[in-house]
């Protein structure tokens, strides 16, 4: 396991800027701020003609590390243990429960809670106990 | 003026994605292994990401609902299907467990397309065949009569 360091305050401010992102495409766009339900939207088949506010939201995310670069701060380098098959399967079930379940980490954990709805607070307390079970077999159990 | 808007609120979403440390899997993986509790080794800072995101989220919606309608669009567009179902489950169940073995979800994924070299890519396109697969299966499923199913 690769070791972190507990970051409680840069955490609450980046969260507080998921937050005030959120509530900025609401504001603006009258619109959840749900990364799956955004990005699967611009897969085939395309229902509305709403493709290009989505693409932009999406290169949004993608140039966010030239930001961070462009300020100052170091390259922000994910750190990846998982090898190649784990990811391709890890992908897989990410990309095709999102969808299932209507939303994930961001429609769920943050738009969903934040309008205390009862599909979100079990999509949220389901995935997050899964995803606990799985690092502890994973970890402490193979 | 949309486009722009959309793509400044993709990168104001990214950088809190980067700050927080949610954009690292290791940082992630090391938040969901609660075995790691009593050796103290377990780290905590996600539930301020979520800490941080859901106070301002909650305050932010009442103060833009309280306007009636957005600023650049006609109305607001909210989940309408209200009860849980086993579909619902099911998906969160997966969606767990592939966050656990990998340590990574759709935004973070989208954040690491340029940092994080093949495996983040690998993973990125696993994730989208994922994603393409599951609306190939949810509309073969809703013009098949057999069970009417509520979707939001």
């Amino acid at each position: 396991m690769i070791e972190t360091t507990f970051t409680p305050i840069a955490s609450l401010a980046g969260g507080a800027l998921i937050g005030l992102a959120a509530v900025m495409l609401m504001l603006f766009q009258g619109q959840i701020a749900g990364i799956s339900g955004i990005l699967s939207r611009l897969l085939p088949p395309q229902a509305d003609g709403e493709a290009g506010g989505r693409l932009a939201f999406v290169a949004g995310l993608v140039l966010a590390p030239l930001i961070v670069y462009a300020a100052g701060s170091a390259w922000p380098v994910p750190q990846i243990a998982a090898t190649v098959p784990v990811l391709v399967v890890a992908g897989l079930l990410i990309g095709f429960g999102s969808i299932w379940g209507n939303g994930c980490t961001s429609g769920h954990g943050i738009c969903g809670l934040s309008r205390l709805s009862l599909r979100s607070l079990i999509a949220v307390a389901t995935f997050m106990a899964s995803a606990i079970a799985t690092v502890f077999v994973t970890r402490h159990l193979l | 003026m949309s486009i722009l808007v959309q793509f400044a609120i993709g990168l104001i979403f990214g950088l809190g994605l980067i700050l927080a440390g949610m954009a690292n899997p290791a940082k992630v993986l090391n938040f969901l292994d609660l075995a790691a509790i009593p050796a103290g080794r377990w780290d905590a800072s996600l539930l301020f990401v979520m800490a941080g995101g859901i106070a301002v989220t909650m305050l932010g919606y009442r103060l833009a609902f309280a306007r009636g309608r957005p600023l650049l669009a006609e109305r607001f567009v909210l989940p309408s299907a209200s009860r849980p179902d086993a579909r619902l489950v099911t998906g969160a169940v997966l969606f767990g467990i592939g966050w656990g073995l990998a340590g990574f979800c759709p935004g973070p994924a989208l954040v690491a397309a340029l940092t994080g070299g093949l495996p983040a890519l690998i993973f990125l396109a696993a994730m989208l065949a994922g994603m393409a697969l599951a609306r190939r299966l949810a509309a073969a499923g809703a013009i098949r009569p057999a069970e009417p199913r509520r979707t939001s």
